[in-house]
């Protein structure tokens, strides 16, 4: 009764000062293609600390835009190396706690199980009406389907069908609900804990697209926060990377 | 105009031919449907109003994800437009009209609407008594006496849907030169930091704005100025 009082209490204070009570917050802008496996990470590390996390989902350009220009955040888990490190230099984060924490595969993913086949000849057929993709501005795994797409000499033959979501989670929305019969997402989107949870896809071979290295960094802000410290501290343990992979990332 | 991009080009000709084809679309339809809520003594009239007014209210997230699910492969809609053969609406210039229809509806309606219920039964009456068919007297007595109606819906139709941006965004798929309208345009150039392109066609924008509704001030001014003299 005591302790239920004391979190009531506690949340209510958090929620009028936002200040520090026992169990810290931590404000988090994380990569759209991150999502789901942030929210395990997050219930891990609400049961293991206390800590809890408030989530800012985007395409990784528009959140380092947002925090170049002053957007309270604590930690970025962005999609790529370039805007932590844009970040860094504009010192706006604390030095020497940029780290990868997962590498992302990109995939062809169609929510009809039987369109898309293990070698992706789906996309030479040309025999679909839209192609969805991310902005390749702001969004890295836009960035990479570009590449593949120019690699495998197919940029001018898709023009004519591609559609661009403003980042990868609206991407697979488009993907999703069928309105484009195909698109460019990230294996964590449609994988779950080793399995296609739903359509078809290919697997796109390294060999047509750079990396995708997604590097967190802590912000100013997050220096002196506990828990965005603890969050760091828990992106670089096994069990976690253990976690990470099963959405279908290297870690 | 050589301050704007081509691309900034193409998204300001696409915006207006989408507000005019809406406007064109909503002078059909919300004419004949503004006449039937002014006219109707049906208990319906109260719930279809409310109906017209909802995007006025509702998110465009709410009116564009629906219309995402709806127009979809899986949706009623879908299905029914591609049995007509006419394929998915979403990323497709008709789609956009067909949102922007829905999402600007009332801002046709309802000013048409006013003008019908305030110019009352007697024309109509005196019509009647010269023996004008009731379609005669629609478009020789109603329509010509409503006209300050239908000019200000136009006016707010057309404007309205030049300032659309969150129902595009989610059934468009930012296509270049077929759903990329200057709304998105102008969210992209801040999204990549374009700052310098962000601030050129967001004045374009205030302007634009600005004139619509000092026109339609004046417009109103002097029609009420007409009627009193």
């Amino acid at each position: 009764m005591k302790s239920a009082l004391k979190v009531l209490a506690c949340s209510a204070a958090g929620w009028v000062f936002s200040a520090a009570c026992l169990a810290g917050e931590v404000q988090v802008a994380v990569a759209a293609n991150f999502a789901a496996p942030i929210k395990a990470v997050a219930a891990v590390l609400e049961k293991t600390t206390g800590h809890t996390i408030r989530l800012t989902l985007g395409a990784s350009g528009k959140l380092v835009a947002q925090i170049r220009n002053g957007a309270p955040f604590d930690l970025l888990l962005a999609a790529d190396t370039q805007g932590p490190a844009l970040l860094e230099k504009d010192g706006l984060t604390q030095p020497g706690s940029r780290f990868t924490y997962a590498t992302g595969t990109l995939v062809l993913w169609s929510a009809d199980a039987t369109r898309v086949d293990a070698r992706g000849e789906v996309l030479r057929s040309g025999n679909f009406r839209k192609l969805a993709y991310a902005s390749p501005k702001v969004a890295p795994y836009g960035a990479a389907a570009v590449q593949v797409m120019d690699r495998l000499g197919l940029q001018a033959a898709l023009a004519p069908k591609l559609v661009q979501g403003e980042s990868i989670g609206q991407t697979f929305a488009f993907v999703q609900t069928g309105n484009a019969e195909l698109g460019f997402v990230a294996l964590s989107q449609v994988q779950q804990g080793g399995q296609l949870k739903g359509g078809s896809m290919w697997v796109i071979p390294q060999s047509l697209y750079e990396p995708i290295r997604q590097d967190a960094v802590v912000l100013r802000r997050g220096a002196s926060n506990e828990a965005a410290q603890a969050l760091m501290q828990l992106l670089k343990s096994p069990a976690i990377k253990d976690l990470i992979r099963s959405y279908g990332y290297a870690a | 105009m050589g301050l704007l991009t081509p691309s900034d080009l193409q998204a300001i000709g696409l915006t207006l031919r989408v507000a005019a084809l809406t406007t064109l679309v909503l002078l059909l339809l919300g004419t004949p449907l503004a006449w039937w809520l002014a006219r109707t003594q049906s208990w319906l009239k109260k719930p279809v109003g409310a109906l017209v007014a909802l995007p006025i209210v509702l998110p465009p997230t709410v009116l564009g994800f629906y219309l995402l699910v709806l127009m979809g492969p899986q949706g009623a809609v879908g299905q029914w437009t591609q049995a007509l053969g006419l394929g998915l609406l979403p990323f497709s210039f008709t789609g956009l009209v067909v949102a922007s229809v829905l999402y600007s509806l009332p801002f046709m309606v309802q000013p048409v609407q006013n003008a019908m219920e305030a110019m009352g039964t007697r024309p109509l009456e005196v019509a009647a008594s010269l023996r004008a068919s009731p379609l005669d007297s629609f478009f020789s007595v109603v329509l010509p006496l409503c006209r300050p109606g239908l000019v200000t819906g136009s006016i707010m139709a057309f404007a309205h849907t030049v300032g659309e941006f969150g129902v595009v965004l989610m059934v468009g798929g930012n296509i270049p030169g077929v759903t990329r309208v200057i709304s998105v345009q102008i969210y992209d150039h801040v999204e990549a930091m374009e700052y310098g392109d962000a601030h050129r066609l967001a004045a374009v924008m205030l302007g634009f704005s600005f004139a619509v509704l000092l026109a339609l001030h004046l417009y109103n001014g002097r029609q009420r100025r007409g009627t009193a003299e």
